[in-house]
């Protein structure tokens, strides 16, 4: 499990595996809301932290297909799939490989892209801690999502359609905490009830995973 | 598909699965490997068993090495050296497995049986894009699983030259009614 973990992080780093994508893409998306709602410096830092906390839930979607994706083409999966690792193993090997190559880059820069929105110290502090205990949700729906749409042509769409609306809890707690500094609220209720949305998952979705992994390599 | 079917393979045997093309060789290769399960009956395995396929879940970007070490270590670790040396793959070892050929994909793709120490073989078409005399290579190394007391099922288009239980989809029923498997007497 650990050297298949190694192995998708590998994979992610080298050449066109998508690493720096999502940082990017949550770049552009940082750098565009300005434009969008002008630059009223007192808006903007009121918006700020939701505002990075979609921006790194939509950069996060950019390499989920590619989670069981790939490894369904080249016929990884079947080799895996007759291997000693369980599915269940398998699901959470490459769920870590997506948190470390993805969700923690977005967790690490979301406080340096809030200096762009002027944002406190504190509120980009509390930003930090949000995501640090909900992007590992992120991967983990997002990875399920992954193994749902297995198989499907194009899938990327759908997988965003039946993602987005489960990410929702995530964000509203995650949004809430880097929030409630600057509302002046306290931050830990939200905090503690993200934290609950990423334990659920990790519960609940390495099943549901495996699961959908053996139906659609049938 | 395929119904009323049975049979068993044990320690240095061999079963070869014939018949035309969309017969059912990849539907039953993969339920013996437990990728799909049988409508009904059972399937019994006492090994751990090493599956091939088509594709051969190579890695392009990874060297040849790699892509072998990293099998080496889910089957639990042995060296992938010898391998490499017995499908005469050694001198890409370093090279980005992406830049090999189809038949050296596939060298690639059996060598990774050997790492995997499993005594049972499931392989779907493993000569396909071989030529005549890796095909051989092939039988060599098959030769030798079996002769070390392994086990192998396999489907293939072509004939092999290695006295193996062959079961004909195409005649199944004429099979099934004396519960007898052909035997193929061919050169070794």
């Amino acid at each position: 499990m650990i050297k298949l973990f190694w192995r998708d992080v590998t994979l992610a780093v080298r050449s066109g595996g998508g690493f720096g994508l999502a940082l990017i893409f949550f770049l552009i998306v940082v750098v565009l809301v300005p434009f969008a709602i002008g630059s009223d410096q007192i808006m903007l830092s009121k918006v700020a932290p939701g505002v990075l906390w979609l921006g790194a839930l939509l950069a996060c979607l950019l390499s989920l297909d590619r989670v069981f994706g790939l490894d369904f083409e080249d016929g990884t999966l079947d080799l895996l799939a007759t291997s000693p690792i369980p599915l269940e193993g398998v699901y959470l090997a490459k769920v870590a490989a997506h948190w470390l190559t993805t969700g923690l880059p977005l967790t690490l820069a979301a406080p340096i892209y809030g200096l762009l929105f002027n944002l406190d110290f504190e509120v980009r502090q509390l930003l930090f801690l949000s995501l640090l205990f909900g992007t590992p949700a992120l991967s983990l729906i997002g990875s399920f999502g992954s193994s749902l749409v297995l198989g499907v042509k194009r899938g990327g769409l759908l997988l965003s359609l039946l993602v987005l609306p489960l990410y929702i809890p995530t964000l509203i707690f995650g949004a809430q905490v880097a929030r409630s500094a600057a509302i002046g609220q306290n931050f830990e209720v939200p905090l503690v009830l993200i934290s609950i949305v990423s334990l659920i998952t990790l519960a609940i979705l390495p099943f549901a995973a495996a699961a959908a992994l053996r139906i659609n390599l049938r | 598909m395929l119904h009323g079917m049975s049979f068993s393979v044990s320690h240095g045997e061999a079963l070869l699965v014939r018949g035309e093309n969309g017969i059912g060789k990849t539907s039953l290769l993969r339920c013996i490997s437990g990728l799909q399960a049988p409508k009904s009956g059972s399937i019994e395995l006492s090994q751990t068993l090493a599956y091939a396929a088509h594709v051969d879940g190579i890695k392009g970007s990874l060297s040849v090495m790699e892509n072998l070490q990293f099998w080496s270590h889910i089957y639990g670790g042995s060296n992938p050296k010898p391998a490499l040396e017995t499908y005469n793959l050694s001198d890409f070892a370093q090279r980005p497995a992406g830049n090999l050929s189809a038949g050296q994909k596939r060298r690639l793709g059996l060598a990774r049986l050997l790492v995997t120490g499993a005594k049972l073989w499931v392989l779907d078409e493993p000569t396909v894009s071989l030529d005549a005399k890796n095909v051989l290579l092939f039988l060599r190394v098959l030769k030798d699983h079996l002769d070390g007391g392994g086990a192998a099922v396999l489907s293939s288009h072509i004939d092999l030259n290695i006295k193996m239980k062959a079961i004909d989809l195409i005649n199944f029923k004429a099979l099934k009614s004396d519960g007898n498997f052909e035997f193929m007497e061919l050169l070794e």
